[in-house]
C-alpha cells in the first residue's frame, strides 16, 4: 500500500464518456494489496470497462467475499453500491440482491479460494440458476490473504514458493461454468488488459450468468519458477482463441474485416460482441465444442483464453421465475399489499 | 525508438522544465524545497550561485521558467517560481558570511566595461579565483539598467545596493563615473582580457511630423526613466501618452502615474495580445487605471504655439496573408487624435558602439553588431568578450547573468591556455530518495492548491510614492503553501528494465497515465499508442528495452507529477525516485580540462 492518496491531478487530455465522467471518476480508494498484485490490474480493467460502458456508478452493485481479491471492490467504483459477504457466501447475497432489484448491474468479485474452495456450493448454484451477473474470479492459485496455501484451482504439479508440490487436481472454473450452464464464459490474464477489458464489458452487458476466470499472479506467494500461475508461465503458455470488441448499441458498426475473420454476436441489450478469430477452428457459440477444445489444449499445457462461450439467447433467473419487471423497492403499496381479496383468491387457487 | 541514454546529463535536466528554461539553469526545485523547510539562507545561496541577484530577480525577472513549468500543464497556473525566490532573499540571515573565499592574486588583469548584471557576474565568478578586476561604468553607481531603468516601486534601491554589494565585496576595483570612450585606449593598458557589458543604451526615436516642434514634451522612454531614477526629474504633465508595448512602456506609464500623471494611456500599434510586455506587467498597468489602446499607429505629433498638444493616430487592423504572415493595414476610418501634455516614446532599444574603433581587429556584422561566439561569448579579438544586451541585443537580466557566467568560463579557460570552445559538462549528483517502503526523503504528495497571489500595497498609497514597493512579497505561510505546489521535477523516475516483471502496477497507479508497455515503433507512431496520447512534442519519451516480453517501457515525461507512486507500487524496485542535482559548470578549476 501507499501512504498518500492517488493525486487528483490528471492528464490534461483525459477524456470524458457519454455521461460526462472520466476514467478517474470510476476509481476507488488506493489499494492496500502487495505492490504488483495481479488483482490491482483487474481492478484497473474494471474501472476502464465501466468507464467505456458509460455506466452510472450508482446503478452498479459490487459484491465480494473474503480474500485479497475480495478486498478489491474497495479499490474501484468508489461511488457504487458494495457488499462484503462472509467467506464464500457472495453468490447467495448477490442472488438475493439481484432478485430484489433487477435493474442494477451486478458485479461479483471473488478469489479462487472464495469461489472454488469454501464457496463452491454457492458458486455453482448461482451459475446454474442463471443469475444475471458478471462473476469475476481473480485466480492466483493460492489463498493469498492467509499467506499462500494452495487453493482448489492450483494445478496438480504446481510448486509452492518453498518447493512443495501440489498433489491434488485443480478445479477448472471455466470447464465447471460451461457444465453448469453459464451463458457467457471467458478466461483472461491480469497482465493483458487489451483482452481483459472487452471481456469484462461483454460480461457486464450480458443478460445472464457471465463467469470470467482471470489468472492473476500473486507476487508474494505464487510468482516463482515452478508455479503455473506466474507472470512468466502464463505469458509462455497463453493460447488466446479470439479477440473481442464490444460495440455499444448506439455506435454504428463498421465492417472492414474479411468475411470469416470476424463474427458479430448481438446481445439482448443491443450491444454487439465482435469476435476476431485467432484459433481458426474455434467456435465460441458451441458449448460442447468449446469444452472439448479447452480440454484438449489444456492437456497440452496451454492456457486457453478469450471469450470461450457465448449464448446470445441467454435468459436469466427472473425470466425463468417470471418475476415482476419492477424492482421491489419501486413497487407501490398496492402491489406489495394487495389486500384480503387478493389473498382470498390465492388461497382459493390452492384449494 | 532507441533506448534512452539517461547517463547524458541533458536528459534528466530537460525534465526539470524550469531549470532547463532558466538561462542560468538555476536549480529551482532544490531552492523551493529549501524555502518550504524555512532554510531561506541556503535557498538564497542556491540562487546566488546560479543567478547572482536573487533579491533583484525575485522581483523583476522575466521568468522564462514559469511558462515552462510542468505544473502549468496539469492545472491552470505554474508555480510562482520567481516570487518564491524573493522569499529566500527577504528572509535570509546575514549572507555576507557565505561569500566565497578569495584566492591569492594570480597576476592576471581583467577589465569589465559597464557595471550591469553581465559585467558584475563576470566579476563575481572571476574575482574569487584570484583575478584582478577593474570595472568601468559611466554612471555614478553600479547596477546598469537594474539601477537606471527599473523603477523603484518595482525594485527598492536597498535591494540593488545589497546585491551589487556582495559582488563588490569580492574585491573588483570599481571605476564609477569613468566612461570608456575608446576601446583601443583601454586595450593599450595591457589587460589580459576585456569584457564588454555595456548594454543596449540607445532608445529608439519616432521621427514623425511634429517631433521637433513638440520636442520639449516628447521624451525617449529609457532616458526619461534614468533621469527619474537618478533624481533629475520628478514631474510630468497631467495627460501623458506612452507609445510602445514593451516593458519600458509599462515602466514609463506607471512611473508617470506617480509623478503627477492623472490621465495616462498606453497606445500600441499591434493588438493587445501581441504586445511585448509580460501579461503580469499589463495587468499591473491596467490596475493603476492606465488604459491600453491598440491597433493605433502614430502619424504625427500635434502642436500649437511651439507646444505639444497631442498625437494623431491611424487606425489599423491585422490581416494575415496566404503564408500566415501578419501585417497591419489601415481600416480606412478617420484618424484619431488624443490630446496630451507629454509623450514618452518606448518603441525599442538599440545597441551603439561609437567608442569601439573599427580598425582594431574586432569584427562587426552587417547590422553593426559585434561578431560574438554564441557559447563562448568571444569576439574576433580573442581576448575581448561580450555579454548581456551588448552581445546580441536587448534581452533581460537573467540572460545577462547567463552570458556573464559563460564569458567567465571562457576568460578563465583562455587565460589558462585552453580551448574556449570546449565547454565543461554540468556537475550531476544523484541521490535515491527511498527511505522505506512508503517513505521518501522529499514531500511526494502533490497538493491541489491553485497559485497564490502576491499581495499588493494599497493603490492609493503606492501611487503617491515613487519608492513605495507595490508588491509586498509572500508571507512565510503563503510561501510554504506556494512552495508545496512544486512537483519536484528534479526527483526523477529512474527505470531498471532487467528487474521489471511487467506486472502493470506502475501503469495502473500512475495518476497522469505516463507509463505504457508497448511494442516498439518509431517515435511519431509510438506517441499515438501510449496510454494517454503524447502530443507535447517538446517533452521526451523515456524508452527502456530488455523486458521479458520484448516490449518497451515508454514513459511520457510531459505531465509526470513525480509523486513516486510508480516506485511505491513496483514489486521489484524497477522504478526508483532519484534526485538529480544538476549544477551548471562555472568558471574555476573544475571547468578546466587541465587543472
Ligand atoms: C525600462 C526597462 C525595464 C526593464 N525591466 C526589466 C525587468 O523587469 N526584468 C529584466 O529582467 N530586465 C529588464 N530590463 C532589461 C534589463 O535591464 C537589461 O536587459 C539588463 O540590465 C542588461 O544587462 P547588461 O549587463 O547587459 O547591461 P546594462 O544593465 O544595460 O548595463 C550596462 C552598463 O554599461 C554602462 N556603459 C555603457 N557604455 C559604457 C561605456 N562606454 N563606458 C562605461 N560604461 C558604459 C552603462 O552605464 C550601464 O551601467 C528592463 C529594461 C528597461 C529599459
Ligand atoms: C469462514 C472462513 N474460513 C476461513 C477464513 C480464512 N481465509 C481468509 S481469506 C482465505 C482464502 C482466500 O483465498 P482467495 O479467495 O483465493 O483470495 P486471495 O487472497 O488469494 O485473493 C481464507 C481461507 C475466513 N476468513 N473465513
Ligand atoms: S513544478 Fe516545480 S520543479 Fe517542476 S517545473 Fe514547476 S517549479 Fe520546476
Ligand atoms: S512519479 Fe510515477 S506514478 Fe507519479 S506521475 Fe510520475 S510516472 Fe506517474
Ligand atoms: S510495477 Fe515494476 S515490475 Fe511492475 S511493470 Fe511497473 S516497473 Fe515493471
Ligand atoms: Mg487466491
Amino acid at each position: 500500500m501507499t501512504y498518500i492518496a492517488k493525486p487528483q491531478l490528471h492528464h490534461p487530455s483525459l477524456p470524458s464518456n457519454a455521461i460526462g465522467l472520466t476514467r478517474r471518476d470510476y476509481e476507488g480508494r488506493i489499494s492496500t494489496l502487495c505492490a504488483g498484485c495481479g488483482h490491482d490490474s483487474i481492478s484497473a480493467a474494471i474501472v476502464t470497462a465501466c468507464f467505456e460502458l458509460d455506466l452510472q456508478p450508482h446503478r452498479l452493485a459490487k459484491l465480494s467475499g473474503i480474500g485479497c481479491s475480495s478486498k478489491t471492490p474497495d479499490y474501484f467504483l468508489g461511488q457504487s453500491h458494495g457488499f462484503n459477504a462472509v467467506h464464500g457466501r457472495m453468490p447467495s447475497v448477490l442472488t438475493g440482491a439481484n432478485l430484489a432489484n433487477r435493474d442494477l448491474v451486478f458485479l461479483g468479485v471473488s478469489g479462487d479460494g472464495d469461489t472454488a474452495s469454501i464457496g463452491i456450493g454457492q458458486f455453482v448454484h448461482s451459475v446454474r440458476r442463471g443469475v444475471n451477473m458478471c462473476y469475476i474470479v481473480e485466480n492466483n492459485g493460492v489463498y493469498g490473504l492467509t499467506k499462500g496455501q494452495f487453493s482448489a484451482t492450483s494445478d496438480k504439479g504446481s510448486k509452492s514458493k518453498r518447493g512443495a508440490e501440489n498433489t491434488e487436481s485443480g478445479i477448472d472454473l471455466v470447464a465447471l461454468a460451461l457444465q453448469l450452464g453459464a451463458t457467457y464464459v471467458g478466461r483472461s490474464f491480469s497482465g493483458d488488459k487489451e483482452q481483459l477489458v472487452p471481456l469484462i464489458k461483454g460480461a457486464l452487458t450480458h443478460g445472464g450468468a457471465a463467469v470470467l476466470d482471470v489468472i492473476s499472479p500473486c507476487v508474494a506467494f505464487n510468482n516463482h519458477a515452478g508455479s503455473t500461475k506466474s507472470f512468466d508461465y502464463v505469458r509462455e503458455h497463453n493460447d488466446a482463441v479470439n479477440r473481442l470488441d464490444v460495440i455499444l448499441g448506439r455506435t454504428p458498426i463498421k465492417t472492414d474485416y474479411a468475411p470469416g475473420e470476424v463474427r458479430d454476436v448481438t446481445q439482448h441489450d443491443g450491444s454487439v460482441l465482435r469476435l476476431k478469430k485467432i484459433a481458426a477452428d474455434y467456435v465460441a457459440t458451441d458449448r460442447n465444442a468449446a469444452a472439448a477444445y479447452i480440454q484438449e489444449h489444456q492437456a497440452k499445457g496451454e492456457i486457453v483464453t478469450g471469450l470461450l462461450y457465448i449464448d446470445p439467447e441467454a435468459s436469466d433467473l427472473h425470466d425463468r421465475l417470471g418475476t415482476t419487471r419492477v424492482p421491489l423497492n419501486a413497487l407501490g403499496t398496492e402491489d406489495l399489499t394487495p389486500g384480503a381479496q387478493a389473498l382470498a383468491r390465492i388461497n382459493a387457487g390452492l384449494r | 525508438m532507441k533506448a534512452t541514454d539517461i547517463s547524458r546529463p541533458d536528459y534528466f535536466h530537460k525534465v526539470v522544465d524550469c531549470q532547463w528554461a532558466c538561462p542560468a539553469h538555476t536549480p529551482v526545485p532544490e531552492y523551493i524545497r529549501l524555502i518550504a523547510d524555512r532554510k531561506y539562507t541556503e535557498a538564497y545561496l542556491v540562487n546566488w550561485k546560479s543567478n547572482v541577484f536573487p533579491g533583484i530577480l525575485g522581483r523583476t525577472c522575466d521568468r522564462p521558467c514559469e511558462p515552462a513549468c510542468r505544473r502549468g500543464r496539469v492545472e491552470d497556473e505554474p508555480v510562482a517560481i520567481c516570487r518564491l525566490k524573493r522569499v529566500a532573499a527577504d528572509n535570509k540571515d546575514d549572507f555576507a558570511l557565505w561569500l566565497p573565499p578569495i584566492a591569492p592574486k594570480n597576476g592576471k588583469r581583467i577589465a569589465c566595461i559597464g557595471a550591469g548584471p553581465a559585467s558584475l557576474t563576470v566579476a563575481r565568478d572571476l574575482a574569487p579565483l584570484g583575478y584582478e578586476i577593474d570595472v568601468y561604468d559611466g554612471d555614478a553607481k553600479a547596477g546598469g539598467m537594474i539601477r537606471s531603468q527599473i523603477p523603484r516601486f518595482r525594485l527598492p534601491e536597498e535591494v540593488i545596493d545589497e546585491e551589487v554589494g556582495y559582488v563588490t565585496a569580492l574585491g573588483p576595483v570599481m571605476h564609477l563615473g569613468e566612461k570608456i570612450d575608446s576601446l583601443k585606449e583601454l586595450l593599450s593598458k595591457s589587460y589580459d582580457a576585456v569584457f564588454v557589458g555595456t548594454g543596449a543604451p540607445r532608445g529608439r526615436d519616432l521621427n514623425i511630423p511634429g517631433r521637433l516642434e513638440g520636442s520639449a514634451n516628447i521624451h525617449i522612454g529609457i532616458d526619461w526613466l534614468s533621469n527619474v531614477s537618478f533624481g533629475h526629474n520628478d514631474k510630468v504633465g497631467k495627460r501623458v501618452i506612452v507609445l510602445g508595448g514593451g516593458n519600458t512602456a509599462m515602466d514609463c506609464c506607471r512611473t508617470a502615474r506617480r509623478l503627477g500623471g492623472e490621465d495616462v494611456k498606453v497606445i500600441v500599434r499591434s493588438g493587445y495580445e501581441e504586445m511585448k510586455a509580460s501579461p503580469w506587467e499589463k495587468e499591473d498597468a491596467i490596475a493603476e487605471d492606465i488604459p491600453i489602446l491598440n491597433f493605433l499607429v502614430p502619424k504625427a505629433f500635434t502642436h500649437k504655439d511651439g507646444k505639444l498638444t497631442g498625437v494623431t493616430f491611424e487606425k489599423v487592423k491585422a490581416v494575415h496573408d496566404a503564408g500566415g504572415r501578419r501585417t497591419l493595414v489601415t481600416t480606412g476610418e478617420p484618424d484619431q487624435h488624443f490630446e496630451c501634455d507629454d509623450v514618452l516614446i518606448a518603441v525599442g532599444q538599440e545597441n551603439a558602439f561609437p567608442w569601439i574603433e573599427r580598425d582594431i581587429g574586432l569584427q562587426f556584422d552587417k547590422w553593426d553588431m559585434p561578431v560574438v561566439g554564441e557559447e563562448t561569448m568571444q569576439s574576433t579579438l580573442p581576448h575581448v568578450f561580450f555579454g548581456g544586451d551588448a552581445a546580441f541585443g536587448p534581452k533581460n537580466i537573467i540572460w545577462a547573468v547567463a552570458h556573464g557566467h559563460a564569458a567567465a568560463i571562457s576568460i578563465d579557460k583562455f587565460l589558462n591556455g585552453e580551448d574556449v570552445t570546449e565547454r565543461p559538462a554540468p556537475g550531476v549528483t544523484v541521490i535515491s530518495q527511498k527511505m522505506g517502503i512508503h517513505e521518501w526523503s522529499y514531500d511526494n504528495d502533490p497538493v491541489n492548491d491553485p497559485r497564490y497571489k502576491v499581495p499588493h500595497r494599497e493603490k492609493s498609497i503606492s501611487l503617491k510614492n515613487m519608492k513605495a514597493e507595490v508588491e509586498l512579497g509572500f508571507d512565510e505561510i503563503t510561501a510554504f503553501r506556494e512552495a508545496q505546489r512544486c512537483l519536484n521535477c528534479d526527483v526523477q523516475t529512474v527505470f531498471t528494465a532487467k528487474v521489471c516483471i511487467e506486472c502493470d502496477a506502475c501503469v495502473d497507479i500512475c495518476p497522469t497515465d505516463c507509463i505504457t508497455f508497448a511494442d516498439n515503433g518509431d517515435e511519431a507512431e509510438l506517441r499515438t499508442r501510449l496510454k494517454a496520447p503524447a502530443a507535447n512534442l517538446t517533452q521526451d519519451l523515456y524508452i527502456a528495452d530488455g523486458l521479458p516480453t520484448g516490449r518497451v517501457m515508454a514513459k511520457d515525461e510531459d505531465v509526470c507529477l513525480h509523486c513516486g507512486l510508480c516506485a511505491e507500487r513496483c514489486p521489484t524496485g524497477a522504478w526508483d525516485m532519484q534526485k538529480y542535482i544538476i549544477n551548471i559548470a562555472q568558471a574555476g578549476s573544475a571547468c578546466r580540462t587541465r587543472t
